[in-house]
C-alpha cells in the first residue's frame, strides 16, 4: 500500500506544481511587460500603450489569480505529502521560503489590489509604482523559490545532525548554491519569452483581421524584438545551465543524454528511445564522438554514463532524455521565429507576411510547454532524490495513506480541470477581441462596477458596448 | 544572555494565524453570506468591498503554512498529515473560491451563476475545514517517535463538528458587520440584520464550545482553574480578562446598533475574535502541536531562525505598513454604481 500513497503523491505534486508554474512563467513576465507598458506610456503619453496595458491587465488578473491559489496548494503539500522532507530540510530551505512569501507574496499580493483597482484612487505615478512593485515581487519570488529548488538540485553550506535533519553551516552557500545563478537567469528569460510568444501570437491574430491596428502592430514588435535579444540568450543560459549540470549533476547529464557507459569521448544521441532495462536507447540516431564537444569539454575527457551509478539511483532515463529534446527544439525553433521576424521587419512585411502571423500563433503556447519540459527534466531528472544525493523520494513522504492521496488527487484533478478550462477559455476570449475594441469609458460600463477598471474615467457620451452576456445579472 | 528564537517565532506564527483569521475571516464570510443577497447588484457589491483586498488577506495563511515549516518543522511535519483531509479539502475550496473574483466578471449566461455558486460554496465548504483543521488541532495529534501515528479520520469528532459549525457562523458575523461598514441603503440594512442574527448564534457556539472543551479536555479545564477538587479561583481571576474581553466585544456589537453605528459592530466582532484567539491559546500552550510537541521541542535551528528573524524585523513592519496604506487606500462605502472611485 505504501509504495502506492507513494507513486500518488508524486504524481499530485508533479501534476499540481506543473499546473501552477503556468502561471507564474507567465505572470513574471507580464508583469515586467506592463510595468514597461505604463512606463513608455507616462514617458511618451502615446495611447496605444494604455490600451495595450488596459487590455493585458485584464489577463492580468486572471492568470495571476490562478498562480496565486494553485500557489497556496505547494506551500502546504510540502507538508501534507512530504512531511519527512519538510522536517529534516526546513532548518535550511524553511528560511529561503518564508523569505518568498514576506518579500515578494506579500507585496505582489497587496500592490495588485492598487494596480487593479486603484486606478482612480492614486496618482498615475504611484499606479506606476505599484505595478513595479508588482513585477519586483514576481521576481523577488523567482529569486527565493529558485534558490530553495536549486539547494535541492545541489545542496551546499549543510550539515547533517545525527537525527538526519540538515542544518545549515553557511547561509550564503546555501542560497546561492552552485546551480542557482544559472537556473535563476534561465528562468527568468524562459518567463519573459513565454509572455513574449503570448503576446505576439495575440498581436498576430489581431493583426490577421485588421491588419492597421497600431496597438497589435506596436505589441507585435516589442514581441519580435524579445524573441531575437533573448532566444539567443536563452540557449546561452540554457548551455551554461547544462555546464553546471554536468559539475554538480552528472548522473542527470548521463540521463538528459541517455549516455548508458562512461567513455571519451560520448555520442550525440539526437533521438531515439532510451530502455532503462536494456540499457540502451532503441532506434537511436547517434552522431559519435560529438557528445564531447556540445558538451564543451576536450574530446578525451571522459563523461560518465549511467554505468557509473547503480540501477536504483537512475532517474527515469527516457522521461529525462525527452523533456530535454522538446525544451531545445522549441528553444530553437523561438530563436528561428524571432530570426525571421527580424528579417520581415527590416524589409517592412513584418504586419503583411501571413505565414509568419500564422507562425507567430502557433508559437504561442511554445513557451509554457518548454517550462514544462525544462522543469520535468530538472525535477524528474534529480530522481530518485527529493536532496540530491542525500534524501531518497522514498524516504521524504508523509505517513498518509491511498486513501487519502487518491482522495485528494482526485479533487485536485477535477478543480484544476475546471479552473484551468475556464481560466483558458475566458483569456482566449479577452484575446480574441483584442486591445482598443472597447474605448476606456465603454470598458467601465462594460465591467462589473469596482472589478479592474471600474474605476476608469467614465464620459458618459461614449456609447457604451456592453457585453450582452454581461446585462443578463444572476 | 540571548534572545528566545522559539519564542518570538512561536509569537510572529501566533500574530500571522491571528490576522490571517480575522482578514481571511471577514472575506470568507462576506462569500457565505452570498446565498442571502437580494439581488445580482448587492452580490456585486458585496464582492467588490474584498476584491482589492482578499488576496493579502490569503497571504497571511501562505506564512501560516511556511513560517510554521521554516520555524517549527516538526509540528509543521505531524499537523499536516494529521490534518490531510481538511487541509486539502480547504485549498480546493480556496482555490474556487479565488478564481471566482476574476471568473464571475468574465463569466457568461452560465458562467455567471456557476462562479457565484463556486464563490459562496467555496468559502464556505475552506471555512468548515478550517473549523476541522481548528478542531483537530484542538483535539490533540497522535504522535510516536516523531511523526504522525492516528488515522485519517481523527480530526472528525461531533467536538470538532461544533467548533467547525462555530467558526462559520463566527465568519459570517465578520462577513457581515465588514458589510455594514463598507455598504448603504438596502444591502447595509441586509448586513444589519445578519449581524444581529450571526452575533446571536456565535455567541452561544462560543458559550457550548467552552463548555465542552471544559468537559471534554480535562487537561484544558486544569488550565483554567477547573478540575475534580474544586476550583482555582485565583486562576481563574488571572484568565477572566480573556472571556470578559469577549462579552466586551459582544456589549460593543450591542452598543453599535443602538447608536447606529457603521463601524463600531465589526470593531466588537474583532475583540469577540481575540477573545475566542487567547482564549483557545490558554488551552494549549506552550504546545504547537497538542500535546506531542511544545514550540520549543518542534522548533527549527538557532541559526535558521535567527536569519528568519533578521529578515522578518525588515518585512514584517513593512508589510503591515503597506497593508496599512491599502487598506487606507480602499476606505470607505462601496457603491454598485461608481462607487469604485
Amino acid at each position: 500500500m505504501h509504495i502506492d500513497a507513494l507513486i500518488l503523491s508524486r504524481l499530485q505534486f508533479a501534476f499540481t506544481v506543473a499546473f501552477h508554474i503556468i502561471f507564474p512563467a507567465f505572470s513574471i513576465g507580464l508583469a515586467s511587460f506592463l510595468a514597461v507598458l505604463e512606463g513608455l506610456w507616462l514617458l511618451t503619453k502615446k495611447p496605444q500603450f494604455q490600451t495595450l496595458y488596459l487590455f493585458w491587465i485584464k489577463i492580468f488578473a486572471l492568470a495571476f489569480g490562478m498562480g496565486v491559489v494553485s500557489g497556496v496548494v505547494m506551500s502546504y503539500e510540502f507538508g501534507t505529502n512530504w512531511s519527512v522532507f519538510a522536517s529534516r530540510a526546513a532548518n535550511v530551505i524553511g528560511p529561503l521560503m518564508a523569505f518568498e512569501v514576506m518579500g515578494a507574496f506579500f507585496l505582489e499580493a497587496s500592490f495588485l489590489g492598487v494596480m487593479l483597482f486603484g486606478w482612480k484612487k492614486v496618482g498615475p505615478r504611484l499606479h506606476f509604482a505599484a505595478t513595479c512593485l508588482v513585477a519586483g515581487g514576481t521576481l523577488m519570488s523567482a529569486f527565493w523559490i529558485v534558490s530553495a529548488n536549486s539547494w535541492m538540485q545541489a545542496p551546499a553550506g549543510y550539515a547533517i545532525l545525527p537525527d538526519g535533519r540538515f542544518i545549515a553551516t553557511d547561509w550564503l552557500k546555501v542560497i546561492f548554491s552552485p546551480t542557482f545563478p544559472s537556473r535563476l537567469v534561465h528562468m527568468v528569460m524562459a518567463a519573459y519569452l513565454t509572455t513574449a510568444l503570448v503576446v505576439g501570437a495575440a498581436s498576430a491574430w489581431r493583426l490577421l483581421k485588421s491588419p492597421d491596428q497600431t496597438e497589435s502592430r506596436t505589441a507585435l514588435k516589442m514581441a519580435v524584438g524579445m524573441f531575437a535579444l533573448v532566444a539567443p540568450l536563452q540557449l546561452l543560459a540554457g548551455h551554461w545551465s547544462g555546464e553546471v549540470v554536468r559539475e554538480h549533476q552528472p548522473l542527470k547529464l548521463a540521463a538528459i543524454e541517455a549516455y548508458w557507459t562512461t567513455k571519451s569521448p560520448q555520442g550525440l544521441t539526437l533521438f531515439g528511445l532510451p530502455d532503462r532495462t536494456a540499457k540502451t536507447t532503441r532506434f537511436g540516431l547517434t552522431i559519435p564522438a560529438v557528445g564531447n564537444a556540445i558538451e564543451g569539454v576536450s574530446q578525451t575527457t571522459v563523461l560518465k554514463g549511467l554505468d557509473a551509478w547503480p540501477r536504483r539511483d537512475w532517474p527515469v532515463v527516457g522521461l529525462v532524455f525527452w523533456a530535454f529534446r522538446i525544451m531545445v527544439g522549441l528553444g530553437m525553433a523561438i530563436i528561428g521565429l524571432g530570426v525571421w521576424g527580424v528579417i520581415l521587419w527590416a524589409r517592412n512585411r513584418l504586419f503583411s507576411t501571413k505565414a509568419f502571423l500564422w507562425a507567430s500563433i502557433a508559437m504561442g503556447p511554445s513557451g509554457f510547454l518548454a517550462v514544462i519540459c525544462g522543469w520535468v527534466t530538472a525535477e524528474a531528472g534529480r530522481q530518485p532524490y527529493t536532496v540530491y544525493g542525500l534524501l531518497r523520494t522514498d524516504h521524504s513522504m508523509s505517513p498518509v495513506g491511498f486513501g487519502q492521496v487518491s482522495s485528494s488527487l482526485t479533487l485536485f484533478l477535477v478543480v484544476y480541470a475546471i479552473v484551468f478550462t475556464v481560466g483558458v477559455l475566458y483569456i482566449l476570449r479577452l484575446i480574441a477581441k483584442g486591445p482598443g475594441v472597447e474605448p476606456p469609458a465603454a470598458l467601465h460600463a462594460a465591467r462589473a462596477p469596482g472589478t479592474a477598471f471600474a474605476g476608469l474615467e467614465y464620459e458618459p457620451d461614449a456609447a457604451p458596448q456592453a457585453d450582452v452576456s454581461r446585462l443578463e445579472r444572476v | 544572555m540571548s534572545i528566545d528564537l522559539p519564542l518570538i517565532w512561536a509569537g510572529i506564527i501566533a500574530l500571522a494565524v491571528g490576522l490571517y483569521v480575522l482578514l481571511d475571516g471577514f472575506d470568507l464570510g462576506v462569500g457565505m453570506l452570498f446565498p442571502f443577497a437580494r439581488s445580482s447588484e448587492d452580490r456585486d457589491v458585496m464582492m467588490n468591498t474584498i476584491a482589492p483586498v482578499w488576496d493579502g488577506n490569503e497571504t497571511w495563511l501562505v506564512l501560516g503554512g511556511t513560517g510554521m515549516m521554516g520555524a517549527f518543522p516538526l509540528a509543521y511535519g505531524v499537523l499536516m498529515p494529521a490534518l490531510y483531509l481538511p487541509v486539502i479539502l480547504m485549498l480546493g475550496a480556496l482555490i474556487l473560491r479565488g478564481v471566482a473574483f476574476e471568473f464571475r466578471v468574465h463569466g457568461g449566461r452560465r458562467g455567471r451563476p456557476f462562479w457565484t455558486a463556486a464563490f459562496a460554496g467555496g468559502s464556505t465548504a475552506a471555512t468548515l475545514a478550517q473549523g476541522f483543521v481548528l478542531g483537530g488541532f484542538i483535539q490533540g495529534i497522535t504522535v510516536k517517535a516523531g511523526q504522525f501515528a492516528g488515522g485519517p479520520f481523527d480530526w472528525f469528532t461531533p467536538y470538532t463538528v461544533l467548533i467547525a459549525l462555530g467558526l462559520m457562523s463566527g465568519y459570517a458575523l465578520l462577513g457581515s458587520s465588514w458589510l455594514m461598514m463598507k455598504s448603504n441603503d438596502a444591502l447595509h440594512g441586509d448586513a444589519r440584520r445578519w449581524t444581529k442574527v450571526t452575533a446571536l448564534v456565535t455567541g452561544l457556539f462560543l458559550a457550548a464550545v467552552s463548555v465542552a472543551t471544559l468537559f471534554i479536555h480535562p487537561q484544558v479545564a486544569e488550565r483554567w482553574g477547573v478540575t475534580f477538587k474544586g476550583v482555582d479561583v485565583l486562576r481563574i481571576m488571572t484568565l477572566a480578562p480573556i472571556p470578559l474581553l469577549g462579552v466586551a466585544g459582544l456589549a460593543l456589537v450591542a452598543l453599535g446598533f443602538r447608536l447606529r453605528s457603521h463601524f463600531m459592530p465589526f470593531i466588537g466582532v474583532a475583540l469577540v475574535f481575540g477573545s475566542g484567539y487567547l482564549g483557545l491559546a490558554v488551552g494549549f500552550a506552550p504546545y504547537i502541536a497538542p500535546y506531542a510537541f511544545t514550540f520549543r521541542q518542534a522548533a527549527s535551528a538557532n541559526n535558521a531562525l535567527a536569519l528568519m528573524l533578521a529578515g522578518t524585523s525588515v518585512l514584517l513592519p513593512m508589510i503591515l505598513i503597506y497593508t496599512v496604506l491599502v487598506y487606507w487606500t480602499f476606505r470607505g462605502k462601496v457603491t454598485p454604481d461608481v462607487g469604485y472611485h
